[in-house]
């Protein structure tokens, strides 16, 4: 068992977040946000709110200062008078306390030129587009065979349209930037996922050379996608600390993060799947509308997981988006699998129900022996191994097939599976191994440790390449001073990152056989060839997910009682941190299938529940029975360590093995998440 | 100039791990940023400043509380343990030693507010007090799974580290017990 190598400082609050870097002469910022839709601001009355003993400045597109080069809408702060949402950063107050900043803000009249927001996703939206690609690359659109015609004439068909709501990520720290100019340039106290992208992309705003920009932040509060780029909040607080000449912190109140720090966009996905009698797919069709908003424009790669999962000849995937007048969407934990591996693995249960085959048995009928849609091999694929492994543990053989044939008092109990996938991306990093004088090692590159485990998992890949003691490892990360590395995003990580570590070891180790110099011996590595060299295969992790339900007849409150996931994701390097991620990942998927949901405003725009007591995720009292297990798996054509990247595949697929369990508990099947008392009762 | 703009200020005295801190505190500071921004006790954590998360559980006078929601001028003369204050020195507490072997935690911001709302919770669980899940009104609470879980559930985990916080909640009230007997 390997604890976290900052467990201690976690357990005693050593450990610093952005907010918490003693700096002198701190000033404290806050930010309005717009109160119309859509529109323009008229007017700032910045002169009544700098009268107040204690306001420093107040900056908005009046006279806020030319940014040089945002890359985009969301980090353009205060550069027009337009109002693309609610709740769109429109001012910031700086001041010399926490409470007078947010005193000033709470008293900033703006007034706007509004007009009336158009906020309403729906299919027969006019303005729907085929986005180039979806996120990252992926084309929007794919095709073999004759899906419409082959459907058409399947001998079982399923035509069923599910929808997800839009999804907050919901880091428990707010997005928080400390900005601090000095005559080198600017340092970022910055709560993110990538330090080196947050360097790059915040010299390019600001018109500096990279290496004038220093982001630090070894400690951060979660991220889910959240933190995978820069948010609104850094640029205000570096534009803020140059305004007043002293370092100045922002984090964004908790209410302001459903607006400005991104979230999930809401899906409607459309399935046609055709059989033959004994379940055999014959035609997939998956067709996705979702939205973007008019500042920036994300599009969710919803369909991409259909594309590898079953065998099927004919198929379709397609991704139309509207540009809304909503806030921004971007990455939430697993985007695009998240929400289509719960359409798609709802659709198989409910394959599985209309031609009378076991769900385990149903998936294993369809699994194709290459990649389904580009014909490349799979690199490894135990999603079988997983749904075995899973059903003897779960006691899956015992499961009577018929819907609503376990009653216990008022409660209604069943069982469901559903697969879970995820790709293995690995992308180019570097990274330095130093030999020290005493004989310790130290790892330096920019990776970032959101909770995930990177740095303990790191050090134990360094620690086994280099034949040396974990206790004599030292690992450093999240700085964007050390070589550059890409975002903790993608589940990427462990692989990329240390693929660059191991590199780094081996070289020194190479170099050490001439001995050991006085003054200690430092290599670097770089995996730009090596990720470029890459065979082509189709790598993904893969899993099987398993929940018990209890609906109460009269409530139509559902509990989960118990939820396993079998995991088959390469070599697991850590055991403890990776069984805490696949955990995490389905806790995460219990709040995506029974609570999570964030309300848009149909008149004036924004999302409505935007607090955590409104937005409810999964409590203590919500997750019960929960576990994680992983199957071996020996993956040669990966990475040096052989893993395929755990962060994410947790939460797939984990709302429809819930939704699949609702269903044999009740007979009643939900296609709308999440699944609550209200949409349950009057149909129990 | 209007009164209600001018930040009023007040003499306090908090006794905060131990420690007395005679403090002049702007009015409308909660105690969670008197902690952090005047005292530098960064431990306590800031998840939603609304009292939604528990990022921030404190012990005030021995209870657990949302330092969010507590105004600091409003505690003087208060006793206050936050998390920087649960270990002895380089002794760790057996919730803080539980945490870290149960991997109770990933990101670890709503990890202190997690120690120290069990800290006060196993307290009041010492002195019999009830919760909604409790079946016996009449007897000590049992503090199995379900009862942790409730008790517990004042604090928010978005990494979804409950089933380690369980494990080791559980592992620490072993502990204390173990001690007591
Ligand atoms: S910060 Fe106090 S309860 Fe969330
Ligand atoms: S450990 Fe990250 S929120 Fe609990």
């Amino acid at each position: 068992m390997t604890e976290r190598l900052e467990s201690r400082e976690k357990v005693t609050g050593a450990a610093r977040y952005a907010f918490e870097y003693p700096v002198e002469n701190v000033a404290y910022a806050a930010a309005v946000q717009a109160s119309v839709g859509r529109g323009e601001v008229v007017a700032v009355d910045a002169d009544s709110v700098l009268a107040l003993p204690g306001v420093l400045a107040v900056l908005s597109h009046e006279n806020a200062p030319k940014l040089h080069d945002p890359p985009d809408g969301e980090l353009a702060l205060f550069q027009s008078r337009t109002v693309s949402y609610r709740g769109q950063f429109v001012a910031v107050v700086v001041g010399e306390t926490l409470e007078t900043a947010r005193e000033g803000a709470r008293r900033l009249r703006v007034e706007y030129a509004a007009e009336s927001p158009d906020v309403r996703l729906r299919t027969d939206h006019p303005d729907l587009y085929k986005p180039d690609k979806v996120n990252p690359t992926f084309p929007a659109d794919t095709e073999q065979g004759e899906p419409e015609d082959a459907y058409g004439c399947s001998a079982v068909r399923v035509d069923v349209t599910y929808t997800t709501p839009a999804e907050h990520n919901n880091p428990m720290e707010p997005h928080t930037t400390l900005a601090q100019w000095n005559d080198d340039g600017l340092t970022l106290y910055d709560s993110t996922q990538g330090a080196s992208s947050v360097q790059n992309i915040i010299a390019r705003v600001f018109g500096l050379d990279r290496t004038q920009v220093r982001v630090v932040s070894p400690h951060v509060g979660g991220g889910f996608g959240s933190k995978g780029s820069p948010r609104p909040n850094v640029v205000i607080a570096a534009m803020a600390a140059r305004a007043v000449g002293r370092p100045v912190k922002f984090a964004v109140p908790r209410q302001q993060m459903y607006a400005t720090t991104g979230y999930r966009t809401p899906t409607i996905q459309r399935f046609r799947v055709g059989a033959d009698s004994d379940g055999r797919l014959n035609a997939v069709l998956h067709d996705v509308v979702e939205q973007t908003s008019t500042v920036k424009e994300f599009a969710e790669q919803t369909a991409t997981p259909t594309r590898v999962m079953y065998q099927a000849p004919h198929r379709r995937t397609s991704h139309r988006l509207v540009a809304l007048d909503v806030p921004t969407p971007s990455w939430m934990r697993a985007p695009g699998e998240t929400p289509g591996m719960y359409a798609l693995e709802s659709v198989m249960d409910e394959l599985a129900v209309a031609t009378g085959v076991d769900p385990i048995e149903l998936r294993i009928r369809n699994e194709p022996d290459r990649d389904p849609e580009n014909g490349l091999p799979f690199s490894s694929r135990n999603l079988v191994a997983c749904l075995q492994e899973g059903a003897e543990r779960f006691g899956w053989a015992g499961r009577d097939p018929a819907p609503r044939a376990r009653r216990e008092g008022r409660k209604l109990v069943g069982m469901g599976v559903a697969a879970s996938t995820y790709p293995a991306y690995m992308a180019p990093n570097r990274a330095t191994a130093r030999a020290e004088p005493d004989g310790t090692f130290t790892i330096r590159i920019a990776a970032a440790d959101i909770g995930t485990g990177a740095r303990t998992t790191l050090a134990l890949i360094a620690a086994e390449t280099l034949k040396a003691d974990l206790g004599d490892v030292r690992v450093e990360i999240g700085d964007s001073s050390l070589p550059k590395a890409t975002v903790a995003g993608g589940s990427s990580g462990t692989a990329g990152w240390g693929t660059a570590v191991v590199r780094a070891c081996e070289a020194l180790r190479a170099e050490l056989n001439g001995g050991l110099p006085a003054e200690g011996l430092e290599v670097s590595a770089d995996t730009t060839e090596e990720v470029k060299a890459r065979e082509a295969f189709s790598r993904h992790a893969f899993g099987a997910q398993f929940a018990e339900v209890e609906v109460d007849a009269d409530t139509g409150e559902v509990r989960v009682r118990r939820m396993l996931g079998v995991f088959a994701a390469g070599r697991i390097i850590n055991p403890v941190t990776a069984r805490s991620q696949f955990i995490g990942g389905m806790t995460m998927g219990i709040g995506m299938a029974l609570m999570e949901e964030s309300v848009m405003d149909r008149e004036f725009g924004d999302y409505l529940n935007r607090d955590l007591a409104q937005y409810h995720v999964p409590s203590c009292a919500d997750v019960r029975d929960v576990d994680a297990v992983w199957v071996e798996e020996s993956d040669p054509h990966l990475n040096p360590m052989g893993a395929k990247g755990i962060g994410e595949i947790g939460i797939v697929g984990a709302a429809a093995a819930v939704g699949n369990a609702v269903h044999h508990a009740t007979g009643v099947r939900v296609r709308s998440l999440p699944i609550t008392p209200a949409t349950l009762v009057p149909r129990l | 100039m209007n009164n209600a703009t001018t930040p009023v200020h007040a003499d306090i005295t908090l006794v905060v791990n131990g420690q007395e801190h005679r403090l002049n505190v702007d009015t409308r500071a909660s105690l969670l940023d008197v902690l952090r921004e005047t005292l530098g006790l960064t431990g306590s954590k800031k998840g939603c400043d609304h009292g939604q998360c528990g990022a921030c559980t404190i012990l005030i006078d021995g209870r657990r509380a949302n330092g969010c929601l507590a105004l600091a001028v409003a505690h003087d003369g208060a006793d206050i343990v936050t998390v920087e204050g649960l270990a002895q020195g380089d002794q760790l507490s057996p919730i803080q030693r539980a945490f870290i072997e149960q991997d109770a935690f990933q990101c670890g911001y709503c990890t202190p507010g997690q120690l120290c709302s069990a800290t006060g919770m196993l307290d009041e669980v010492a002195r019999g007090w009830p919760s909604v899940v409790t079946d016996d009104l009449g007897s000590d609470p049992v503090l199995n799974d379900d009862e942790i879980r409730e008790r517990m559930s004042g604090n928010l985990c978005r990494c979804g580290a409950y089933v380690g916080i369980v494990a080791a909640v559980k592992q620490a009230a072993q502990d204390r017990e173990a001690a007591e007997a």
